[in-house]
């Protein structure tokens, strides 16, 4: 398993400030605007990070975050498989 | 178990009702709690009498401001009431955040020694009001007290303040030259003026129980977000002198204030975390709050401080000890006007200092308030997702706000400062100055900032090696620059206090390694550092630091 996705705080002493300014980005929106918002801004930083295996590992971590879901692994497997997967 | 025995201040009638004359007075202080008898020990400190007019004649009912915060204690420490407040106060550094009954983290606010103050002492606010009270009285010939003395009117003009008083007597009026009101967050001073009082109301309720408890948790700041006892919200303890704990319940917006204040119901609540542990509830307040300050905190010859300027949340104890700091910051400024050697032009500076502060807090406090309340469903799934990760992902903990704790105002780049020159080493201009433990000529031991503040102050760090330094320079300034030498030997130099630095912590936080020269105002903020000592840069940082750059110019002009 890759372990590439930065664990340590990034933010260099302005995570309060990001907070804020990501809470902001939402003030005024209906539920389905704040997870369109969210789904752009996914798109925006992922294209940012550019690499495959972190951001593989970083849906991973915010999935397995998620005490009731399945994790990825297993979502995947249970789902078609991907053509020319090994097994 | 051992209380507080509230007991009143005596009243006396005043002497303007004897038939004494009104004396013109150069400031009367409106408001005896924590900042305006700060600010009052300070400003006699500096030789300025000062009197000082409560409408009440009791210290602060309920435990109120219990967090004071090291910077704090060491404005304390300075005006002579440090160690009073620390003998007596719950000490603790240490705080914990859990999410239902995980600890996600702990932080430590002073994870190294060496600091004459702790982080934070606990210590309810009728305590640190009576211990104020005492000290003033040690200055009795400078500090009038006058309790049950209530302003009721006041008119400015150019030249003054005159003050409409109410006792028990009757009215009298007096005469001053300035007025720092420190009448609180309804401060009623403000209302007189019709003085707008801007900012934001947060909606979410809160009750503080303060409880006396034989009980077994330590001296930490505790604090839950969802806690088992306390379904969905969030909760805060900390322990106070005598066993006293306070715990702060989040009741979320809808929250009924009336039936919250309800005995039977704030005692099920504490019951819920205390468990069997007997306990006799002390105080307990239902409460929301809101941020907001004044624009300026100068108008003209009125100077607020303390809440009467800016109010802020409670989470992250910045009320209480940012109101210290505009005491601090603005004593030494009031006595330098007061005895006409600063222009009045110097109170610019606290508003503009203080003012930065002010919204420093406001800031923080409002972010910890909004990550605690979520408003909508976004806030509240970017909130649950931060509590989430912050188990696994150490980036998340920084993300987790349950409060940011009051730190020293950074005053680097206004007005008052110069700088930084040189390599930039150590202390930046406007940095509050860092404690270390240092020895005297004699071999005492003895704390860095006991030796500084109250006037302006020459630090010099001697390098490795070098002989006695040239003081001359220091010895024809305005104001009066205090010598202070820390080097190696313990020779006497004349006009100095000589200090070591036997573990090397002075040099090392100071970036003293090959000496440097330090202008340190008289609130023990930083006003300049150079690398040697400089007889025109000195002059230089001191005539800016007391605002009489410009004076120079205007002198200047036949």
């Amino acid at each position: 398993m890759t372990d590439a996705v930065k664990r340590t705080d990034g933010f260099a002493g302005q995570g309060d400030a990001f907070y804020e300014a990501l809470i902001r980005a939402h003030r005024g929106l209906g539920e389905e605007d704040s997870a369109a918002l969210n789904s752009r801004l996914v798109l925006i930083l992922a294209n940012q990070i550019g690499s495959l295996p972190v951001l593989t590992e970083a849906l991973g971590l915010a999935r397995a975050s998620l005490a009731a879901a399945p994790s990825l692994a297993e979502a995947q497997r249970a789902g078609a498989p991907e053509p020319g997967a090994q097994d | 178990m051992t209380g507080h025995r509230r007991q009143p201040f005596p009243y006396r009638t005043p002497p303007e009702l004897r038939g004494a004359p009104s004396v013109r007075r150069p400031v009367v202080v409106i408001g005896a709690g924590p900042v305006g008898l700060t600010c009052a020990i300070d400003l006699a400190l500096h030789g300025i009498p000062v009197l000082v007019l409560d409408d009440n004649d009791v210290v602060s009912v309920g435990s109120r401001a219990i967090c004071w915060a090291k910077r704090t204690l060491e404005i304390w420490d300075r005006i002579g009431i440090g160690d009073r407040m620390v003998d007596k106060g719950v000490t603790w550094q240490v705080g914990r955040v859990f999410h239902g009954q995980r600890e996600l983290y702990s932080f430590d606010l002073l994870p190294e020694p060496g600091h004459k103050m702790p982080a934070f002492i606990n210590l309810q606010q009728y305590y640190v009001e009576e211990f104020l009270v005492e000290r003033a009285g040690d200055l009795a010939d400078l500090i009038d007290i006058r309790w049950r003395n209530e302003v009721t009117d006041h008119v400015q003009d150019q030249d003054g303040v005159t003050l409409s008083i109410a006792t028990p007597d009757g009215g009298y009026s007096l005469r001053t030259d300035w007025v720092v009101a420190a009448d609180g967050a309804r401060s009623p001073t403000r209302s007189r003026m019709g003085l707008p009082f801007d900012g934001h109301v947060f909606e979410e309720r809160f009750l503080i129980a303060d409880v006396r408890m034989e009980a077994q948790f330590t001296n930490e700041r505790l604090f839950w977000f969802a806690p088992p006892f306390h379904e969905g919200q969030s909760a805060l303890l900390h322990k106070q002198p005598e066993n006293v704990y306070r715990l702060d319940f989040q009741l979320g917006p809808e929250a009924d204030p009336v039936r919250e204040r309800e005995p039977d119901r704030v005692e099920a609540r504490v019951r819920a975390v205390v468990g069997d542990t007997p306990f006799a509830l002390e105080w307990s307040s239902v409460y929301a709050f809101r941020c907001a300050r004044l624009d300026r905190f100068v108008h003209g010859r009125v100077i607020f401080a303390g809440d009467s300027a800016h109010v802020v949340s409670p989470f992250g104890a910045r009320g209480g000890n940012g109101g210290i700091q505009d005491a601090d910051n603005l004593a030494w400024k009031l006595a330098l006007v007061i005895r006409e050697e600063a222009r009045p032009a110097l109170l610019d500076t606290y508003d503009e200092e203080r003012g930065h502060a002010a919204d420093e807090n406001i800031s923080a406090s409002s972010r910890t308030t909004n990550f605690m309340t979520p408003k909508t469903r976004a806030e509240r799934l970017f909130r649950d997702g931060v509590l989430a990760l912050a188990g696994e992902l150490p980036f998340a903990r920084g993300l987790v706000n349950g409060g940011r704790l009051s730190v020293p105002a950074r005053l680097e780049g206004m007005s008052l400062q110069t700088g930084p020159a040189g390599t930039g080493a150590g202390v930046a201009p406007g940095g509050a100055c860092p404690d270390a433990p240092v020895q005297d000529g004699g071999g005492g031991a003895s704390w860095l900032l006991g030796h500084l503040g109250t006037e302006f102050v020459l630090l010099l760090f001697l390098p490795p090696g070098a002989g006695p330094p040239e003081l001359d320079v220091a010895a024809q300034l305005s104001p009066s620059v205090r010598v202070v030498v820390v080097g190696d030997g313990s020779a006497e130099i004349e006009g100095a206090t000589v200090l070591r630095d036997p573990d090397g912590l002075a040099r090392s936080r100071y970036g003293a390694m090959n000496g440097a020269a330090y202008l340190i105002r008289p609130d023990t903020h930083v006003a300049a550092r150079f690398d040697r000592l400089d007889r025109c840069a000195l002059a230089g940082a001191l005539a800016r630091a007391s605002a009489r750059h410009r004076q120079r110019a205007v002198e200047a002009v036949p």
